[in-house]
């Protein structure tokens, strides 16, 4: 248990670090007064912004306030929204969320089978076609295929919606758009197309686990056992190569959250990745400050997550750590 | 120790004729087993001698069917109790795997799946075969545990193969193989990775259960030492082909074939004190460029004009068989 | 088994060998015809194109949103359409791939550079500064690319110099891991004991013994990084936080071109779209064969 505790306190000092960085970028970088304070207003009218802002102060005095006030939830409130930013943000996350977990769970539905054809069969037609596709997968611009499926899906054919969330349902007092017919509607381009990356990455990764595994004498052994194809596959070569596959795909939920932004602009998606590229347009900094808060609060945890499903799958890590 | 068995005196639970398993690579066909035929009895223990590269690894494989490519069976026959495997459907190898004919690999540290649990490896070979409730499989494997000799085998049932040394390792998979009580057991050089105490252990232990189920024993080592305490017949490889076989004590104590001759002189525990170790001159052979004739011509102190043509194999004696055209030439050691 | 198959002793000088092995894969030589024609599309663009479209003088908005195949008001045709000022959407594609590529390139080399830099003084030195320069490293990388190089230009504003700025602050420390790794391995072996006990300087001992050994998985890191800085900035670009809109590169025009193709006008996303592609599937299949080929396990 020591080592979780270490992983916890390491974890903390990343956020404390990120935060400086978050508090400088956006804070120091360009001169806030200017963005606050329309040009029209007279000097006492900027002393008194600059005064209820805090703007006077010094750097680290103001710091300090900026983290005081994070821990409280309080990330300042949105120029534009005239909302706290943390509120704003909070807002969004659902949309976001279904976003990105649909993409991972697409990669990992689609990716480990069709991995797993690819190595068991590596001659073939269809494992090599697939293995072509799966360059094409990571070597097409997301944002591009994303204009392709609207084109193709919702312009031509007419099948599906071109933009936007589909109806809502409450599911622990949260809006979830998955849990309507409508919602999935809605949902199956955008998924698909953020998944689109993963797929490729969690089909490659399968495969090559799989051509690893399989010359090993365990599964020589299996064979020797009369254990039927089926079951070694199923267990013996899933269960060997799940571990890598698991850590990437943890590892790559950050990314998809954070590359959600574009195909939430693509589609019109009414996530925090909208929202931010919304907020850096018009530089609406506390939203964009609450939202790097958030992400790496995010990003940390997600790590986190993943070191412990690390030692969870692989019983040998777990002996290490405890011996 | 039981005499050799006159040649047909019993119906051999195993036959195997003019095996041949060629690997096909990109430099040239290798043929790693090239025209081996030996039987072994019901209840007997037939030890396959040679050398790395003589071929004796992948017979074991092709009798079990588990030949990878680019290897393949190319010709002979295989028969099991009558059946010939070679011409078998995988369906039906799959039902005698495990079951009827069972493998132990040589090295314990990978033969176990890392990943999962002992007890999950050992069920699931109870519930290949044959129709058997989850609790009963379990209450088997436990049983196996105990009578390979692992300590406190309920609990440490759910443990990671990393957990057990390498010695209980291969205990393991022994009971893997006596859970179905097979006719037949094929076993890989299984101590070579093992010290020699845990070895002896090994040994003393296949010996007794093998004797008490009456299970033929295939036991393929280049260590003449373990086949001199545990084989009632013994076959020596070299480069694909057997070139001496017979009963034990005989081959051991007046070998025919100067290959054989070589190995025996070779074992550093037969030298006086103090004189030269002996070795065979030469190299292990390229199967990719055999010289033509008696693979072993090369490297043979009697070697003669007429070994350029290819020996075979002939009876010196009953169930004594040599494949060289001067076994006369071999003093006994 | 393998004791008996003595493997043959190879006399192809390791270039040819190289090759030879590379052309093992179709993909790859379909890759690396991909990238030869749009490198020289790049290069020759100003020649091949029929209009400079960054010249404002050229344009005219009367000649705007035509299909494929139109006659334009200065008298040739625009074989890709034209977009909403009235570009040829040819002309178009080859500046902007000269801008794509460009910035690609350049980030990649740069930030190759510097990270392999960092990375080979850090596996030599090692020490406190060493650690830190890891630590940093692993910060960095812990978290995605795409996310950093966003906020970067968010602070920076748009420019093509931010964006390289940004996509070199991206990558410089996944070179640095991957020199670093190498450098550790190869460090270890006996040729760089050999070369110290010679007392050779240390910068001939890294520059000329050192440094090429570790260069096959750098090459392919740089490789696949080229793909991944292009695709960035234009999805960057896209986004509206990458290149000026008077410079505008692939990932520009098509986000110019994204509002027209509800109503039908594909063109002016799908055909950059398509170049876009092309050059990072070139840059790809290339590279994807180059990593089997170059590595110790399985190549050369």
């Amino acid at each position: 248990m020591l080592w979780l505790l270490h992983r916890v306190i390491q974890a903390g000092f990343v956020v404390l670090a990120m935060t400086v960085l978050v508090f400088v970028a956006v804070n120091v970088v360009g001169n806030p007064a200017d963005i606050l304070i329309s040009p029209q207003a007279d000097q006492a009218e900027r002393a008194r912004v600059i005064a209820a802002f805090g703007l006077d102060q010094p750097l680290w005095r103001q710091y300090l306030h900026f983290l005081v006030q994070a821990a409280h939830g309080n990330l300042g409130r949105s120029f534009v929204f005239n909302q706290p930013a943390l509120q704003l943000i909070l807002q969004r996350m659902p949309a976001t969320m279904e976003l990105a977990v649909s993409a991972v769970l697409l990669s990992v539905l689609i990716g480990i089978p069709l991995g797993l054809l690819a190595g068991l069969w590596p001659d073939a037609l269809l494992s090599r076609a697939v293995m072509a596709g799966s360059i094409l997968g990571f070597s097409l611009p997301t944002f591009w295929v994303g204009l392709m499926l609207i084109m193709v899906f919702a312009v031509q054919l007419g099948w599906l919606p071109s933009t936007g969330r589909g109806r809502t349902a409450l599911l622990f007092g949260v809006p979830w758009s998955f849990l309507t017919l409508d919602g999935l509607r809605h949902l199956l381009l955008p998924a698909l197309n953020l998944a689109l990356f993963n797929i490729s990455l969690v089909l490659r990764l399968t495969r090559a686990g799989v051509r690893e595994v399989l010359p090993m004498d365990y599964i020589r052994f299996a064979r020797a056992k009369g254990l039927s194809p089926a079951r070694i596959v199923g267990v013996h070569v899933l269960k060997a190569i799940l571990m890598p596959i698991v850590t990437v795909v943890g590892l790559e939920f950050g990314s998809t959250v954070a590359f959600a932004v574009v195909t939430e602009s693509v589609f019109a998606w009414p996530g925090m990745g909208k929202l931010i590229i919304d907020s850096i347009g018009v530089l609406d900094r506390p939203v964009i400050a609450a939202y790097l808060v958030i992400i790496v609060l995010l990003f940390v945890t997600i790590n986190l997550v993943v070191d412990l499903l690390y030692t969870a799958l692989d019983p040998r890590v777990r002996s290490d750590e405890a011996g | 120790m039981m005499q050799a068995l006159p040649a047909a005196a019993t119906a051999p639970i195993l036959e195997v004729r003019d095996l041949r398993t060629h690997f096909f690579m990109r430099a040239g066909v290798v043929p790693a087993v090239d025209g081996v035929s030996f039987g072994v009895a019901p209840g007997e223990v037939l030890g396959l001698v040679g050398e790395s590269g003589s071929g004796k690894t992948v017979t074991g494989f092709s009798v079990m069917r588990l030949v990878e490519p680019p290897g393949r069976i190319v010709g002979g026959k295989i028969l099991f109790r009558g059946r010939d495997l070679a011409q078998l459907s995988e369906r039906a190898m799959r039902d005698l795997r495990g079951n009827r004919i069972a493998m132990v690999f040589q090295d314990p540290m990978t033969t176990l799946n890392p990943v999962l649990r002992i007890d999950t490896q050992l069920i699931e070979a109870v519930r290949a075969h044959g129709r058997t409730s989850r609790r009963a499989a379990r209450a088997r494997a436990v049983e196996a545990m105990a009578m390979v000799g692992i300590p406190q085998p309920e609990e440490r049932l759910s443990a990671y193969p990393h957990q057990f040394s390498g010695g209980m390792r291969q205990r393991i998979a022994i009971a893997i193989a006596l859970l179905h009580r097979p006719e037949l057991i094929i076993a890989d050089e299984p101590t070579t990775a093992l010290d020699v105490t845990i070895q002896a252990q090994i040994l003393a232990e296949v010996q007794r259960l093998a004797r008490e189920h009456g299970t033929a024993l295939l036991w393929i080592t280049h260590d003449l030492s373990v086949v001199a305490g545990l084989a009632d017949r013994v076959a020596v490889m070299y480069a694909g082909r057997i070139v001496e076989s017979g009963a034990v004590d005989r081959v051991l104590d007046h070998p025919r074939h100067p290959y054989t001759s070589g190995l025996i002189e070779s074992v550093p525990s037969r030298n006086r004190r103090g004189a030269r170790l002996r070795q065979i001159p030469g190299m292990t052979p390229n199967l990719l460029a055999l010289p033509r004739g008696c693979a072993f011509r090369t490297r043979c102190p009697h070697a003669a004009d007429a070994c350029a043509a290819e020996p075979r194999l002939t009876e010196t004696a009953p169930g004594q068989m040599v494949r060289c055209f001067y076994p006369e030439r071999v003093t006994a050691a | 088994m393998s004791a008996a198959l003595a493997a043959t002793a190879d006399d192809e000088a390791p270039f040819r060998r190289f090759a030879r092995r590379f052309a093992d894969s179709k993909l790859a030589l379909l890759g690396l015809a991909l990238l030869t024609l749009i490198l020289l599309a790049a290069l020759l663009g100003p020649s091949l194109a029929p209009q400079n479209p960054y010249d404002l003088a050229q344009l005219d908005i009367m000649d705007g949103r035509l299909p494929p195949g139109s006659r334009m008001g200065a008298g040739f045709t625009a074989w890709l359409g034209s977009d909403d000022q009235g570009r040829d959407m040819l002309s178009g594609i080859l500046y902007g791939l000269r801008i794509s590529l460009g910035v690609g390139i350049a980030s990649a080399a740069a930030a190759g550079l510097i990270g392999t830099a960092l990375g080979l003084l850090v596996a030599w030195r090692g020490g406190w500064v060493a650690g830190a320069i890891m630590r940093l490293v692993d910060l960095q990388l812990s978290f995605p690319a795409f996310l950093v190089a966003l906020m970067v230009l968010a602070l920076l504003g748009r420019g093509v110099l931010n964006v390289v700025l940004a996509l070199v602050l991206v990558e410089w420390s996944y070179c640095a891991r991957t020199a670093r790794s190498a450098a550790l391995a190869e460090r270890r072996r006996e040729y760089i004991e050999a070369a110290e006990g010679l007392a050779l300087s240390t910068r001939r001992i890294l520059f000329r013994h050192l440094l090429p050994n570790c260069l096959p998985p750098l090459i392919v890191i740089g490789t696949m990084q080229v793909a991944r800085a292009i695709a960035l900035e234009a999805t960057l670009s896209f986004l509206g936080l990458g290149v000026p809109v008077t410079e505008p590169s692939l990932g520009l025009l098509i986000a110019s071109g994204y509002q027209y193709m509800l109503s039908g006008q594909y063109w002016m996303s799908v055909y950059p779209g398509i170049a876009l592609l092309l050059a990072i599937l070139g840059i790809n299949l290339v590279g994807d064969q180059l990593r089997d080929v170059l590595n110790p396990r399985t190549g050369t």
